[in-house]
């Protein structure tokens, strides 16, 4: 009886093991998001986390300027190679002769996405709204270069005709600054600087309080590419072609969807899975994988941004700036990019980048494990001798684990000091270092525009950024100095006096530049590397998809 | 019952008090706030924004003030997601986790049940063994290799899934098969330790000595008293399928409630953070009680208690 039983059971078995198996074999392939995005022209973006909000006044990260980008088009926009400022709504501007007066004059004919017209005072109203303290614009300091604008911001004067923004007419906007700013038009390319729809704001709440509603799908009022379609929290934001924006006949992408996947595994899966053209990250791990066996899907930009190490130049053995240097000579940095962090990064011999507007710091670290440790000896610790161990503290990352590993490594083998790690958690992390309760921490830099101001200004003495405790009379002089002055030429050589300085006094040691390593389908047309990760989206399309990449992407990593 | 009933549901208003105000202290106590960034804010702005969100208010009052809006149904604004409160982001996800929770337990009772019974009614046979063997797998294989697993073979090898996402009907089989598969392994033995209890009694005994036959007997008569260990862990089961999504919500990027709990701690986002945890203690609250009363109806011992 038992046997008969068995038998059938086995039968059973066998028979719904195979019909499983036929099931999933036999099955046509369903369609892939890529695909039917390449057929109607839909991007699909990986956008790493949700937007904080939509507000271009309230919003501070990455993945909400990659969507408000589609969104909002300012008086500038940015060129798709190489992002020099081009014409936006704006048609032309003139630039007075001192370089202080910007008169932008406005396309004729150009639109919200609600059929109002888009005129000079709209972007008075919004520098007003951003410049409103109850508001709460985080980078309202970048408005700060404009005449008159930290003073009403700071609440000494409360009449704006004050500050030096004015409508002349409908078309015609003038901006006065309070000295000559070679970079501003790249900072209009900021977000904090874009217009807004103000009776649309007012008609969801007090456009000057936050928690409002009008960036809400079927809300939303902007004069950009694209208009907001779709937000889901945590799954995905749709944004759809603007019938009314100026240049709408060039713009090729009908929709682009941006999916918040904040785990690069599941983003690099969903990736070979063909749903994202475009990924935000890759996992560390992957990057060798793919640099192997399909180098047509890895990117790795350029990307204006500096890894390093802040020193608490308040800790008694970290006050001399020998030791400061010799911490910083004993790293081998082109060992920690080939071998640690894999990814295209550049061994960072100077804090700004390199080529950045044309600017290259002259002065730079030398790697001199002997020049190190004789510096060492000259302060007092020879061979490591009496230097208390310290902590390196991290954000938990595993990248930032090996790094520091590595450092760790080198200082002990070179200098004959031990370190530590001290790994907290993110928001922990950030508390411990701006209360200046740490030795060594590692930090990161991005910049927010094409400048070299955006690096060197981060440790004036009052900078808020600073957390190393590192003040110096004549770096402050220097930077403030060529924040008045017009001439690029003047300018770079008072940064690179500035850079001289910070380099020799070493309050931070400089480990790597940026890159951004992603994966891209080649269908995606237009996407250039640009040194701010920004990719203007009227530039860009889906060709044709090669059906072979596909294969190609999933096999790849299929493999360890 | 209906006392009972009623004494729970009063029990549980000091619970979620207690709740509400151990989680409030303890995201205030935590290092770091929701303005914490690398980028440092300016301290005249981040003042206007404590304002705005009462944060520089004396802590006690920013208590009271969020104690009585809550009493009102308010959780109050999420720091995270800025123009959206916490009751809106629950509400939003929480059909999510249920969908995804639902498919899951029905997965979970749909294998784990029939593999229970079959190693009871077949016991020390390889039936038994084969099925043991497979409910023991699916609980220690921990969802964060199950998920990519399964993602590895059916969506990137078979292509017959997308790897992510909750667009399409067909992207609910792999995450509700993952996070089911562990629930079924705990209800196969269950299942298996309940019906061979029940199979050893007298009455068992009895049926089949008139007669009955051995499908009457598994189904009608052993069943009903087998499956009461799996009900009694049906209450936290459930509670734990839905608040232990986090992992298979992050897997396969589902806009579920399991993300937010975790994430929110993450942000500093206290009201979310809160909510959420308000709204789980409720929730294992109500399941353990509805537990309690379907075992009070299967049972007739206990229910004379």
């Amino acid at each position: 009886m038992r046997y008969k039983t068995n038998r059938c059971s086995i039968r059973v078995l066998a028979f719904a093991a195979l019909a499983g198996l036929v099931l999933v074999a036999g099955c046509s392939k369903p369609p892939t998001l890529v695909g039917e995005g390449g057929r109607l022209q839909i991007l699909h973006k990986g956008n790493k986390s949700d937007p904080q909000e939509l507000d271009p006044h309230i919003v501070q990260g990455v993945p909400e300027h990659h969507i408000l980008q589609a969104l909002i088009e300012n008086l500038v926009t940015e060129d798709p190679t190489d992002l020099h400022p081009v014409p936006g709504q704006a048609e032309r501007w003139d630039i007075s002769p001192d370089g202080t007066t910007y008169t932008f004059h406005l396309r004729a004919g150009i639109r919200w996405s609600n059929g109002d017209p888009v005129t000079a005072h709209d972007f008075v109203r919004s520098y007003r709204r951003a410049l409103t303290p109850s508001l709460g614009c985080e980078y309202a300091y970048m408005y700060f270069v404009m005449k008159g604008a930290e003073d009403y911001y700071k609440g000494k004067t409360q009449d704006f005709s004050s500050v030096g923004a004015q409508a002349l007419d409908e078309r015609t906007l003038r901006i006065t600054l309070n000295g000559p700013v070679p970079y501003f038009l790249s900072l209009l390319n900021h977000y904090s600087w874009w217009p807004v729809h103000l009776p649309t704001i007012a008609r969801y709440g007090d456009p000057y309080q936050r928690n409002n509603r009008w960036t809400r799908p079927g809300n939303f009022v902007g004069n950009g590419p694209f208009v907001l379609a779709r937000w889901v929290v945590g799954h995905v934001i749709v944004v759809k072609k603007n019938p009314l924006y100026w240049n709408a006949a060039s713009v090729k992408l009908n929709e682009i969807h941006f999916h918040p996947i904040e785990s690069n595994d599941t983003e690099e899966r969903s990736f070979r899975s063909g749903q994202l053209h475009v990924t935000e990250e890759v996992p560390q791990s992957k990057i060798s994988v793919y640099r192997r066996d399909s180098p047509q899907l890895l990117r790795i930009d350029p990307y204006l941004g500096a890894y390093f190490y802040r020193i608490n130049t308040t800790r008694p053995q970290f006050r001399d700036k020998r030791v400061r240097q010799a911490l910083a000579m004993a790293i081998d940095r082109k060992t920690i990019v080939e071998n640690v962090t894999r990814g295209g990064q550049l061994p960072a011999y100077y804090f700004t980048p390199p080529d950045t507007v044309g600017y290259t710091s002259r002065s730079a670290i030398r790697y001199d494990p002997e020049g190190a440790r004789q510096l060492l000896a000259q302060a007092g610790y020879p061979g490591g001798k009496g230097f208390a161990p310290f902590d390196i503290l991290y954000n938990t990352s595993e990248s930032h684990k090996s790094v520091a590993e590595a450092i760790q490594q080198m200082w002990k083998r070179e200098l004959g000091i031990d370190a530590r790690l001290l790994n907290q958690e993110w928001k922990v992390y950030l508390d411990t270092e701006k209360r200046k309760d740490y030795d060594v921490s590692r930090a990161g830099w991005i910049g927010d525009y094409a400048d070299p101001s955006t690096f060197l200004e981060t440790f004036l003495a009052d900078s808020g950024n600073n957390r190393t405790g590192w003040t110096n009379a004549e770096y402050d002089r220097l930077l403030k100095e060529a924040s008045r002055l017009g001439d690029q030429h003047t300018r770079y050589e008072l940064f690179q006096k500035a850079e001289a300085i910070f380099l020799d006094e070493m309050p931070v040691i400089p480990i790597y530049h940026y890159t951004r390593v992603y994966l891209l389908r080649p269908e995606v047309r237009g996407w250039n590397a640009t040194i701010l990760d920004h990719h203007p989206y009227p530039y860009v399309w889906l060709a044709p998809r090669p059906e072979a990449s596909l294969a190609t992407a999933s096999a790849a990593a299929q493999r360890p | 019952m209906l006392q009972l009933i009623a004494r729970r549901i009063l029990e549980t208003i000091p619970v979620l008090f207690l709740v509400a105000t151990i989680t409030f202290f303890m995201m205030k106590a935590v290092p770091g706030g929701p303005l914490d960034t690398e980028k440092n804010i300016p301290q005249e702005i981040k003042v206007q924004i404590e304002a705005f969100y009462g944060l520089d208010q004396p802590l006690w009052k920013q208590y009271a003030s969020y104690m009585g809006n809550l009493l009102r149904g308010d959780l109050g604004p999420s720091f995270k997601h800025a123009n959206r409160s916490v009751n809106e982001l629950i509400a939003a996800a929480l059909p999510v986790s249920l969908e995804l929770g639902g498919i899951a337990l029905c997965v979970a009772l749909l294998v784990g049940i029939p593999l229970g019974i079959a190693a009871a009614v077949r016991q020390n046979t390889w039936i038994d063994y084969l099925a043991s063997t497979t409910a023991m797998a699916g609980i220690c294989l921990p969802t964060f290799v199950m998920g990519p697993l399964l993602v590895l073979v059916f969506a990137l090898h078979f292509e017959q899934f997308n790897a992510s996402g909750w667009d399409f009907a067909r992207d609910r089989v792999l995450p509700a098969l993952t996070l089911g598969l562990v629930y079924a392994g705990y209800i196969a033995r269950l299942t298996r330790g309940g019906m061979l209890e029940v199979l050893n009694q007298d009455f068992i005994r009895t049926a089949r000595a008139k007669g009955a036959s051995e499908t009457r007997v598994v189904f009608r008569h052993a069943l009903r008293g087998g499956l009461l260990p799996v009900v009694s862990f049906l209450g936290p089961g459930i509670a734990g399928i839905l608040t232990g999504s986090f992992v298979i919500e992050t897997i396969f990027n589902i806009p579920g409630l399991g993300r937010h709990f975790v994430t929110s701690v993450f942000n500093r986002d206290a009201t979310l953070t809160i909510g959420t945890a308000l709204f789980y203690a409720a929730l294992v609250v109500a399941l353990n009680l509805a537990a309690d009363i379907a075992q009070a109806m299967l049972n007739p011992k206990q229910r004379a208690n």
